[in-house]
């Protein structure tokens, strides 16, 4: 069965201490190559048959209104796997 | 009349027996609400408790904030009943939509446990009517996600419409933004706040003040001012 992910990240602008938390860890282990971590979510969405536009605007609606809250996030995907 | 104070049990919530506690010390009848219900049962207030509603799955209050009962609580708040929404309860509120903004983890990464002070900066909603504005009052903390964030647009309209109900003093325990630590809607009836009242309602179990250990009892009056905004509506 088809799938459809959709991918939501903390706005660039927040504080993302999860990130800021494991960035700190990655530098403690010597490493030099990564300046910054960012943790977002990825959720994976099987569909019961033909992915349509229809089922596409709808995955695209429950990801604007409930798998993120706009105020604190933002969609970066919407797509089929 | 005795005034009827709803409390709504989700699963996760692990503040509501205390808040029904803290209803009953302030002189209310407390009744037990369910989340999968669609009846509030006739109360004449509703209280959000805090814990861990499903997990804090997704987001923080985000899941309880779509559960069969909210539909009852977000139509009687927006029909004017009194609504507080206490840590997990206030993140279920700005879920809702009931406020705004968001509550992200705090700043330092932390859960933080604390006897927090505050600033009661409106004391004209139907949850702080018995305090006066400018009233420092000390109730607990407890948190893992409690920093409030919003544009500064917004942040600027909720200080010029004086939606800011309390402020952090002393320290800001979680990053909020301009040290909000609740908020009201602007018809005054919706409160939500981080930190928790209702483990500040009897003498030997509250914060220690300077008249004695744990004889902290600040928090009573958030429940006072609801029974009597609930009996000056009658």
């Amino acid at each position: 069965m088809p799938t459809i992910v959709v991918e939501v990240m903390p706005k660039p602008e927040l504080l993302d201490p999860a990130g800021k938390a494991t960035s700190g860890a990655i530098a403690k282990q010597g490493s030099t190559t990564f300046s910054e971590v960012r943790i977002g979510k990825r959720f994976e969405l099987t569909v019961d048959g033909e992915v349509t536009d229809a089922v596409l605007a709808e995955a695209q609606r429950l990801a604007e209104e409930f798998l993120s809250n706009q105020v604190i996030e933002d969609v970066v995907a919407v797509k089929v796997a | 009349m005795s005034v009827r104070i709803g409390v709504v049990t989700f699963p996760g919530s692990l503040d509501d027996r205390d808040a029904q506690r803290a209803v009953r010390l302030a002189g209310a009848e407390p009744v037990a609400l369910w989340h999968a219900d669609h009846d509030l049962q006739g109360v004449d207030a509703i209280v959000l408790p805090g814990g861990f509603s499903y997990g804090d799955y997704l987001r923080c209050g985000a899941i309880a904030a779509h559960s069969p009962i909210m539909s009852e609580v977000i139509d009687a708040a927006n029909a004017g009943m009194p609504v507080l929404g206490i840590c997990n309860g206030f993140q279920i509120l700005v879920e809702a939509q009931l406020l705004p903004g968001g509550l992200i983890r705090n700043d330092h990464g932390d859960f933080v446990c604390r006897d927090q002070r505050l600033r009661v900066e409106n004391a004209s909603t139907a949850w702080t009517s018995a305090f006066e504005a400018g009233d420092e009052i000390t109730i607990p903390l407890k948190n893992g996600e409690g920093g409030y964030i919003a544009t500064e647009e917004t942040l600027d309209r909720l200080e010029g419409e004086g939606l800011v109900a309390f402020r952090y003093l002393d320290v800001n325990p979680n990053g909020s933004l301009r040290d909000i630590a609740g908020l009201t809607n602007e018809r005054g009836n919706v409160v939500g706040l981080m930190p928790h009242p209702e483990h500040a309602t009897e003498p030997g179990f509250g914060p220690d003040t300077v008249d004695a250990m744990r004889s902290g009892v600040d928090g009573l009056r958030f429940f006072q001012s609801a029974i009597e905004s609930v009996l000056a509506r009658v």
